[in-house]
């Protein structure tokens, strides 16, 4: 009988051996599909039990923390409420992740590639997250809520030299403190009239008026085809695409120097100049300057949006016939862009002519106080020369002294500006009012959205505010 | 190095991986280490010594392996239940001395275990009340559907542990006899062996009074393991696959039926096949999708011990287990390699069984430990393979890992027979 026996051994060694498949299957090999499964909770449960890293601004000030709601849970705190909604976001198992929370989601949450990870679990040290110190400046972030007054809009402020976010204001904000009871997530989403969630800082573009004129300068004196002296014809109603064009207020200005035509922010010389360069060196700098490209900030790329020429919401190329180039240079046109995208512009005009990419995270800190990373500023690429951008700067500064700008002069303040007043609805009087700005130092970027005003008068104060806590 | 010492040195190793897992239960759970961990082990070792005592003393000759492999499952049990509930671990070790006890008594009243040979007919009619008694009104209850339990005041128990122990032993004892004559008697038919029905007719009525009782009963998983033990037994008595073939027929047969007539078990089916169905994730398909995502946590080396996500605010999340689903646990907490180690331990186990038939020099001696090793296999893989959606889950347990009473009991009772078995095949002639 021992044949069968021998046999019957084998048929046991294939059944277990059934079991080591299908061991490996679940385990190993269809897990990740597993873990995708929208009915297994394991992995946000998991989420819960473990304490996220805090979130900090520049001096300390604690932006978002975990804090114990059972045994065994960790919910998250954002002690300064609407302050900082948008650019760090939320974190919430129910309704998910934006911001700051989404982009660092993986440090946050202790979670290494390294093989320094696998030695930590192994140690069974888990379920504290690194933490995150911004470069994000409080008393900034607060001076620009308070001079927006409860108007809506947004205020991005750079630090040139490393592309540092000092501020970052959308508003109308939110609460993030529990915005996982109830409804109050999808009352805030569905809010179409005011759009609390939308970070429109980086997600809603605006068209940004003459501001624009900033970086088509930049491009006419770059090209080598214009001086800051060069003589311009600043005659209203010139025929741009064959349709004419008129100046603000409808002011005719005769022969003028570059220089003048910014500080008046002339629109028929700036879209000649416009023309005169050509859709393809305008959108050579515009893409230089970071136009047409989602910008390569650290957060989430759902919540950004590329400035460009648009139509349906899509982006055009920077050739597309459906281009008017002499509009697109003085703002106009389909162009629209971003608060950051505008306060990548002043910045880089700032730094000399370098574009430096913006960033948020300051460094990570693991829980035992060891920095993981640090990060010191990335460079983008020159946009323009030395020469082109203190040339620029100067012009920039004669807009503050003197021209449109003038509400943001600051007291002994070498500022320089550009003001912009995009017309959306003529027949109101309402426009979306611009100012970008910079010193040495900081670069900021203000827009008002749907306001009965100007960028001159009611954006610019706002950039002030914004310098002045700063400490200029 | 006689085959006692091998033994008691064998037993070293599994009272060490018991401090071990406990200690890392300890320094998971107070992120210090306690020398409790080491009393623990000690224990352990203690009870393993005391049963290879009784081994040594009785049975010089028995298998050396077995006990130690025992003390292996039995340690990755203990461990993982008292990670899960420290009082049902206590109650756990203390079943492990009931069943302890019963070994040793086994041992020590049956040294010749042929008698069972004599007793078969009131064995199998015992077996058979057995498998009943979870239908008797005011003692058997119902578990998801199948009437496995009885309970009797605070005692309860699960007879099917019993149950399958009766009916080996009468399988053995009925082929013993008829073997010659199945084989002899047999008659081609169309191409096909058939049995000669006069012998083989007691055994189809055996087998359908099993099938009535599953039927009755409800359970899948039992019923997979009796008739596959059966089967075992018939291709061990007979070595002719044609039987086999017969026999699986049928059952296909007898499965097709109750397929139909019971909505039970084709819940079960639906299950299986797709337990992610929405409408099922969250109800009767909870437990095995919850199974198989618990193991998906586990990867190649499992979260560690201690470390698996059991219950959401009290409420479990992964239900039962420290019964059917314990594998599930152990997938989620050592990862496949620590599954595959246990059911390498189980595979060992099951290669000494078959070597103990091996050795046996007489029919009953050879089919009571095939069929026993046999049932014991198909009891692993009926709930490994349940949870791991192999074949539809149902509720049996992991022998000498699950927690359960019954099953270490009845287990250690099939041990104590497997030793038995063992001491007289290797016992020299003159000592017989």
């Amino acid at each position: 009988m021992n044949g069968p026996i021998v046999r019957l051994y084998m048929l046991i060694v294939l059944l277990f051996g059934a079991l080591v498949f299908a061991t490996s299957w679940w385990s190993v090999f269809t897990a990740k599909n597993l873990r995708e499964n929208v009915a297994n909770r394991r992995p946000l449960l998991a989420e819960e039990r473990i304490k996220r890293g805090a979130i900090r601004a520049a001096d300390g000030k604690v932006l978002a923390r975990s804090a114990k709601i059972d045994a065994e849970r960790y919910a998250r705190r954002y002690p300064t409420g609407e302050l900082f909604a948008h650019v760090i976001g939320y974190s919430f198992t129910s309704i998910g992740r934006s911001g700051l929370e989404q982009f660092r989601n993986d440090p946050l949450t202790g979670r290494r590639t390294e093989l320094i990870g696998a030695v930590d679990s192994l140690l069974g040290e888990r379920g504290v997250g690194d933490s995150i110190r911004t470069t994000l400046n409080s008393e900034a972030q607060q001076a620009a809520v308070d001079a927006l007054k409860g108007r809506k809009g947004a205020v991005v402020a750079l630090d040139p030299s490393n592309g540092a976010v000092l501020a970052m204001v959308s508003n109308p904000s939110y609460d993030p403190n529990g915005l996982d009871d109830g409804d109050k997530f999808k009352a805030l989403a569905t809010d179409e009239a005011n759009s609390p969630i939308v970070n429109r800082a980086t997600q809603s573009g605006y068209p940004p008026g003459s501001t624009m004129k900033a970086v088509t300068a930049a491009a006419a004196l770059d090209s080598g085809k214009y001086k800051p002296d060069s003589t311009v014809n600043g005659a209203n109603g010139k025929k741009v695409s064959g349709v004419p064009l008129n100046n603000f207020g409808g002011e005719d200005f005769g022969d003028i120097t570059l220089t003048e035509a910014l500080t008046k922010s002339v629109n028929t010389v700036w879209a000649e100049v416009g023309e005169e360069l050509g859709k393809q060196t305008m959108g050579e700098y515009m893409t230089k300057f970071g136009f047409y490209k989602q910008p390569p900030i650290d957060l989430p790329s759902g919540q950004l949006l590329a400035s460009g020429e648009r139509e349906n919401g899509r982006l055009l190329s920077p050739n597309s016939s459906k281009i008017d180039v002499g509009r697109m240079a003085i703002g106009q046109d389909k162009l629209l862009v971003t608060p950051l995208q505008m306060a990548t512009v002043a910045a880089t005009i700032a730094n000399g002519g370098v574009r430096m990419e913006p960033h948020i995270t300051q460094k990570i800190v693991d829980p035992d106080g060891r920095t993981q990373d640090e990060i010191e500023g990335e460079r983008a690429e020159r946009v323009i020369s030395e020469d082109t951008a203190r040339d620029l700067t100067a012009m920039m500064k004669k807009v503050v002294e003197e021209g449109t700008g003038t509400a943001a002069a600051l007291e002994g303040v070498d500022l320089a500006g550009k003001t912009g007043t995009a017309e959306i609805d003529v027949e109101r009087d309402i426009n979306d009012a611009w100012f970008i700005g910079f010193t040495d130092e900081f670069a900021v970027a203000v827009v008002l959205e749907r306001i009965q005003g100007t960028g001159g008068v009611d954006a610019a104060p706002v950039a002030k505010a914004v310098l002045e806590a700063l400490g200029e | 190095m006689s085959a006692r010492n091998r033994e008691l040195f064998a037993l070293v190793p599994a009272s060490l991986l018991v401090a071990a897992g406990f200690a890392a239960i300890f320094i998971q759970q107070s992120q210090q280490l306690s020398d409790v961990s080491l009393t623990y082990g000690a224990v352990f070792l203690g009870v393993c010594v005391a049963a290879h005592v009784v081994v040594r003393i009785r049975l010089p000759y028995a298998d050396p392996y077995l006990l130690p492999l025992v003390a292996v499952l039995a340690c990755f049990g203990l461990v993982v239940i008292y990670r899960l509930d420290e009082e049902k671990a206590l109650r756990q070790a203390g079943w492990f001395g009931f069943g302890l006890l019963l070994f040793t008594l086994t041992i020590v009243f049956l040294t010749d275990f042929r008698v069972l040979e004599r007793y078969r007919y009131t064995i199998a009619a015992a077996g058979l009340a057995l498998l009943l008694l979870p239908r008797v009104p005011g003692i058997g209850q119902q578990v998801n559907g199948a009437y496995l339990g009885v309970g009797v005041g605070a005692f309860q128990f699960q007879p099917a542990e019993f149950g399958k122990l009766a009916i080996v032993v009468f399988l053995a004892a009925y082929l013993r006899d008829t073997r010659q004559l199945l084989v002899q008697g047999a008659r081609r038919v169309l191409g096909v062996t058939l049995p000669p029905l006069k012998h083989f007719g007691p055994l189809l009525v055996v087998w359908g009074l099993a099938m009535l009782l599953l039927f009755v009963i409800r359970d899948i998983g039992s019923s997979v393991m009796y008739f596959g033990g059966f089967l075992a037994l018939l291709y061990v008595a007979t070595n002719r696959l044609s039987f086999v073939t017969i026999g699986m027929a049928l059952f296909a047969v007898g499965a097709y039926v109750m397929f139909q007539i019971t909505s039970h078990i084709q819940d079960r089916v639906a299950i299986w096949q797709d337990p992610f169905r929405p409408s099922l994730v969250e109800k009767e398909g909870y437990q095995i999708a919850q199974s198989l995502f618990a193991q998906a946590d586990g990867g190649l080396f499992g979260t560690g011990f201690g470390q698996a996500l059991l219950s959401v605010g009290g409420t479990p999340l992964l239900p039962a287990a420290d019964t059917d689903l314990i594998y599930s646990v152990i997938v989620n907490e050592l990862g496949l390699a620590g599954a595959c180690g246990l059911l390498l331990v189980y595979l060992l186990f099951c290669e000494r069984g078959m070597k103990v038939a091996m050795l046996s020099t007489d029919s009953f001696s050879k089919l009571l430990a095939a069929g026993l090793t046999a049932v014991f296999a198909l009891q692993v893989f009926v709930i490994v393979g349940g949870v791991t959606k192999v074949i539809p889950l149902t509720g049996v347990t992991l022998p000498f890992v699950s927690y359960g009473g019954s099953s270490i009991v009845a287990n250690f009772v099939l041990l104590a027979l497997l030793l038995l078995i063992s001491d007289r095949a290797r016992r020299p002639a003159h000592l017989r």
